[in-house]
């Protein structure tokens, strides 16, 4: 396929607002997750909360908008020059020839829940206050990034659980490679809420400690919120670049069990296997390997046997899980960005929190941080549902 | 110019239940007599997996195995994109009153069904596909968006895909908030080379919005296109059912609608 630039990148996450935060704590191993004190959420367990993402509501002239979503993600966008980067952008192309194809998995339901909270005793009614297409909507966050950005180009929101966010850079590269945008804002944003909390204590994937990814006594995910943003146009367009481009992407279906991944990985090896392909790569052209490594069991076990089964045993990977935390629908962007920072630093992240390597595992995992030379990353997200996908970042002269 | 030839169709909706009976009445040959949707019980997904689903997903698995059938192709290798409006909202309503609760206690299945690419999921393990699978959302303009995603697919990827577009309402309070009225659902399944099984090609251009939508002429059934998100697909399906060349306009995102220039085979 044909590359495409990322001429501007940005992440917010529990490790801080834009790209200087989250590299600083990467390279300074610290991690993101705290003990839980999200609302009244009675459950044991660490999260990747975002510091004071109550503290600005969202801009005037979007106010219909408002919820901890939108917030998340207009806090995002105010990083590392991303808006100024599409504003350049839009008066080059035009605002109608760029797309905005963002990921989520339960955009703004938490304004659903306060709204549940709030029901009418006698009727059961919603309190009037209560605006569903811009909050709970699937696309409502599009739609307010869209807004925000004032871009009128193609635009929907991909919503399969943990891979949306990666799976953007497939859809968006078929909007331009078939004419139908020049460039296109990709991005991901989930907030915290108790459906997703209690939701996934329930099938007790949810760890007590911060997440220990491929680690022989790993005990579940932390469950984590994030936004992140990237601008993808043809280098022969673009004014300027980070020096990051898109080199391929593969997409997959388990078509295995609702909530289980295929145990043996065949799912997840098909989409690393496609992304090596439609970027013309060998295997042994990936420097490393941003693992999904959720820190649930039967994730990371069958990620090791993919990771084998296509690379081998010598591909450096390891999750970022114990640094931010799962970031679920924005977990694609999210390490899509750092794949993007390790190229530019020259490093390698180890699993933070890991203590001892599952002995089962065969893969080149990393425990601890490596600085040397990447220049291309594959970075899996998987998700709910069998959904699968894997980008391939490299530096772009 | 990006389009694709539709091979096959899929229907279901309240007195429209299945393409061959639909096809008539949207053709104008029969009058459309407005009736409660039957129950639905995609035979494609075994009895014990049909329990543990919501309509919202049988839906979509039912019309989806009706333009299957309808194309005569096999399923597995086709890519898929599922595209909803509003998502599961049983779900999303059975979830949001239980963390309301003091001591919230989720259902794991509810919770695993929760996610919006659960149609798609079932759909993947019912055929047994492991090609890629896309879930997508864009409110009123869910569907333009959903056959723009399908359409990149096909050129882009030279792939076969099956389209599937559809909204359930939501119970209440949620349905207050977001009216919906009825169920639909509609499948097509998409192909970049024309074939004997073809039925009409649609090419696709983003313009600026119109004064005027395409429509029906049969109020009721302007009514349903109207009131279901995913019912803004029923102009393309009355240009197929009618066989005749038709250049159409369905919403799309912000300023923009969705030209579609529908050529028979």
């Amino acid at each position: 396929m044909t590359p495409l630039v990322l001429s501007g990148y940005t992440a917010t996450n529990a490790l801080g607002r834009g790209n200087a935060a989250v590299h600083a704590a990467l390279a300074g191993a610290r991690s993101g997750l705290a003990p839980c004190t999200f609302e009244n959420v009675k459950l044991e367990t660490h999260v990747g909360e975002v510091a004071g993402v109550d503290d600005q509501p969202v801009i005037e002239r979007l106010a219909e908008f408002e919820c901890r979503n939108n917030r998340l993600a207009q806090l995002a966008l105010e990083q590392d020059g991303f808006t100024e980067i599409v504003a350049a952008a839009r008066r080059r192309y035009g605002g109608a020839r760029i797309a905005v194809i963002l990921g989520t998995s339960t955009s703004g339901i938490l304004e659903t829940e306060h709204a549940y909270r709030a029901r009418d005793p006698q009727t059961g009614r919603l309190p009037a206050s209560f605006r569903f297409a811009t909050t709970q909507n699937l696309y409502a966050t599009t739609d307010f990034v869209r807004r925000y950005l004032d871009l009128s180009g193609p635009a929907m929101m991909v919503s399969t659980a943990c891979s949306s966010s990666a799976k953007v850079f497939a859809s968006a590269w078929r909007l331009i490679e078939t004419g139908l945008a020049d460039a296109a804002v990709v991005g991901g944003v989930d907030s915290l809420c108790q459906n997703t909390l209690y939701g996934f204590a329930s099938l007790d994937l949810v760890g007590r400690e911060p997440c220990r990814p491929c680690d022989a006594e790993r005990g579940g995910i932390s469950i984590g919120e994030a936004a992140g943003f990237a601008l993808l146009e043809r280098s022969e367009r673009a004014a300027g670049h980070s020096g990051i481009a898109l080199f391929g992407y593969g997409e997959s279906s388990d078509a295995y069990h609702m909530s289980t991944p295929h145990p043996e990985g065949e799912g997840a090896a098909l989409a690393m296997q496609r992304a090596l392909a439609s970027a013309g790569l060998e295997p042994a052209a990936i420097d490393y390997i941003n693992m999904h490594g959720t820190a649930s069991q039967v994730n990371d076990s069958m990620e090791d046997k993919a990771i084998r089964a296509v690379f081998g045993t010598a591909t450096p990977c390891s999750s970022t899980k114990g640094w931010t935390g799962h970031a679920l629908g924005a977990a694609g962007i999210t390490e899509a960005v750092i794949s993007a920072l390790c190229i530019t630093h020259g490093l390698m992240p180890g699993c933070l929190n890991t203590r001892h390597l599952d002995p089962s595992f065969t893969s080149h995992v990393l425990l601890t941080n490596r600085h040397a030379p990447v220049r291309r990353v594959l970075s899996n997200s998987f998700g709910f549902g069998g959904s699968n996908a894997s980008i391939i970042l490299g530096a772009f002269e | 110019m990006i389009g694709a030839w539709i091979d096959g169709i899929g229907l279901f909706a309240p007195g429209l239940v299945g393409w061959e009976q639909a096809r008539a009445v949207l053709a104008g040959a029969q009058p459309y007599v407005p009736a409660p949707a039957p129950k639905l019980a995609p035979q494609l997904l075994a009895a014990d997996v049909r329990r543990r689903t919501t309509d919202h997903i049988r839906l979509a698995v039912e019309v989806g195995a009706e333009a299957i059938r309808h194309a005569g192709v096999e399923a597995a290798p086709l890519w898929s994109v599922f595209s909803s409006s509003d998502g599961d909202g049983a779900i999303s309503h059975n979830i949001c009153e239980e963390v309301a609760r003091e001591t919230p206690e989720v259902s794991p299945t509810r919770f695993h069904n929760s996610v919006n690419n659960a149609p798609a999921g079932y759909w993947c393990m019912a055929v047994g596909s492991r090609a890629p699978s896309t879930s997508i959302a864009a409110f009123d303009a869910s569907f333009a968006a959903g056959l723009i995603e399908a359409c990149t697919q096909v050129l882009a990827e030279q792939a076969g895909v099956l389209y599937v577009i559809h909204d359930t309402p939501m119970p209440e309070p949620l349905n207050s908030a977001r009216p919906m009225t009825g169920i639909f659902g509609a499948a097509f399944v998409l192909a970049s080379q024309r074939s004997a099984r073809s039925l009409a090609r649609v090419t696709l251009a983003i313009e600026p919005r119109v004064e005027t939508m395409s429509r029906l002429p049969d109020a009721a059934l302007d009514g349903m296109r109207t009131g279901n998100a995913a019912a803004r697909a029923l102009p393309l399906l009355a240009a197929l059912a009618r066989g005749a060349a038709a250049v159409l306009t369905f919403p799309y995102v912000h300023s923009q609608a969705l030209r579609v220039t529908l050529e028979p085979a």
